[in-house]
């Protein structure tokens, strides 16, 4: 990314992480205290991400990515299983 | 892949040791890193990382911190 | 409304943090998959609530105004500021900073020849275990492109601008080392307490983005 041509100027708003956001950080974090994650890990799995995506998704939509993809390689969890909690969990997304 | 693009193939200098860490491109695929490998700090004159792109002050600089087994050592004249 | 944390059903929100209804409306696809994959590694005993807890909290404790005690006991002690640049972890232990989350650690000064500024090109590294979460444009891909190759540039969004003769000096940290940098004591401050100098060193300097506030009241012996 160093050097990379871009005249983009900084956007120097801020924002108070969301709960979701705090929750890929705490999660990423914690995994690595157990020595399921390594930072250098992560920084493989979000650099083998294909480039269209690795542009067009937040920083923490990226991290959750990373996780993912290492949680997966390792055996930890299958995207079946996680697709099929994302799948029982939609319901309770609903504001009522 | 650790080592940033843009400083690939650059003539710097060693400013500082900072001692031995696990190699991380063994822990990137989950190894354990072993055995140690000691980590620089290396300077680089940013004309000479840049050339005619750099545009400020020509005394600026930049440093990586980068492994022993990407350095290439330059005998001095 | 607060949620407690053993609150185990329908519990998306984490504690201390905003639990209002309308921002799961706003919780992106990687969001609720990050719900979900909580929730079965909490299942399969990989991780429990505690441990995501813990983390929350330990960043919920991290600041910059760690940094900015640090800043300021070497302002005032000579014998301090030779320590943090000599050995930080021991300084961060001396002032009751706990630093055990970093591998490595260098603290950088700037001296009316050097400015230090910091960047992670590779990803976002940033000295958490001291000054907590990193802000949006340290993370982004203009920061990280552009500060590299045109520090004083990317510094002028920021209102800083260096004197000519000034080096600058970017680093990048590519590996477990963490960087934060010890502005320069600004003008004016004689006399002010430990905690008053400590108010001018902002995140941003830390940084090194910027230079220390100068003070809004000047102090100086008459």
């Amino acid at each position: 990314m160093g050097g990379r041509p871009n005249d983009a100027p900084l956007n120097l708003a801020e924002h108070t992480p969301a709960d979701w956001e705090v929750l890929v950080d705490a999660v990423s974090v914690a995994l690595g205290a157990r020595g399921l994650r390594t930072t250098d890990e992560l920084r493989r799995a979000m650099e083998d991400m294909p480039a269209d995506d690795y542009l067009a998704l937040s920083y923490y939509e990226r991290w959750a990515r990373g996780t993912e993809q290492l949680l997966v390689e390792k055996g930890v969890l299958t995207r079946d299983e996680i697709d099929r909690k994302m799948a029982e969990l939609e319901p309770t997304w609903d504001v009522s | 892949m650790r080592t940033p693009a843009y400083v690939k193939g650059k003539l710097g200098w060693i400013e500082r040791v900072h001692g031995s860490f696990r190699n991380p491109e063994s822990l990137a695929y989950g190894g354990d890193g072993m055995p140690a490998q000691p980590l620089y700090m290396v300077g680089f004159r940013q004309t000479d990382l840049w050339q005619t792109r750099y545009s400020e002050k020509p005394s600026d600089t930049l440093y990586v911190d980068l492994y022993e087994h990407w350095l290439e050592g330059v005998p001095s004249t | 409304m607060s949620h407690d944390h053993d609150h185990v059903h329908g519990d998306h929100d984490v504690s201390q943090h905003d639990p209002e209804a309308a921002e799961r409306n706003k919780v992106p696809f990687y969001g609720k998959r990050m719900y979900a994959m909580r929730d079965l590694l909490i299942e399969k005993g990989v991780l429990t609530r505690e441990d995501i807890q813990r983390e929350i909290e330990y960043m919920d404790s991290r600041s910059p105004a760690n940094g900015a005690r640090l800043v300021a006991r070497a302002w005032v002690s000579e014998r301090f500021k030779q320590l943090l640049l000599s050995d930080p972890k021991a300084a961060c232990a001396e002032l009751g900073i706990d630093a055990s989350g970093l591998t490595e650690f260098v603290v950088l000064e700037n001296t009316e020849q050097v400015h230090n500024l910091v960047v992670c090109t590779l990803c976002s590294c940033y000295p958490r275990p001291i000054l907590g979460r990193p802000p949006d444009w340290y993370k982004s891909f203009a920061y990280r492109s552009r500060a590299v190759v045109e520090p004083r540039a990317v510094m002028a969004e920021f209102g800083t601008s260096l004197p000519d003769d000034v080096e600058v000096r970017v680093f990048d940290s590519s590996a477990d080392v963490r960087y934060l940098v010890l502005p320069m004591r600004p003008e004016a401050t004689d006399g002010l307490s430990e905690e008053e100098l400590a108010a001018l060193v902002t995140r941003d300097s830390l940084i090194g983005v910027t230079e220390a506030k100068l003070p809004t009241v000047p102090a100086t012996a008459v």
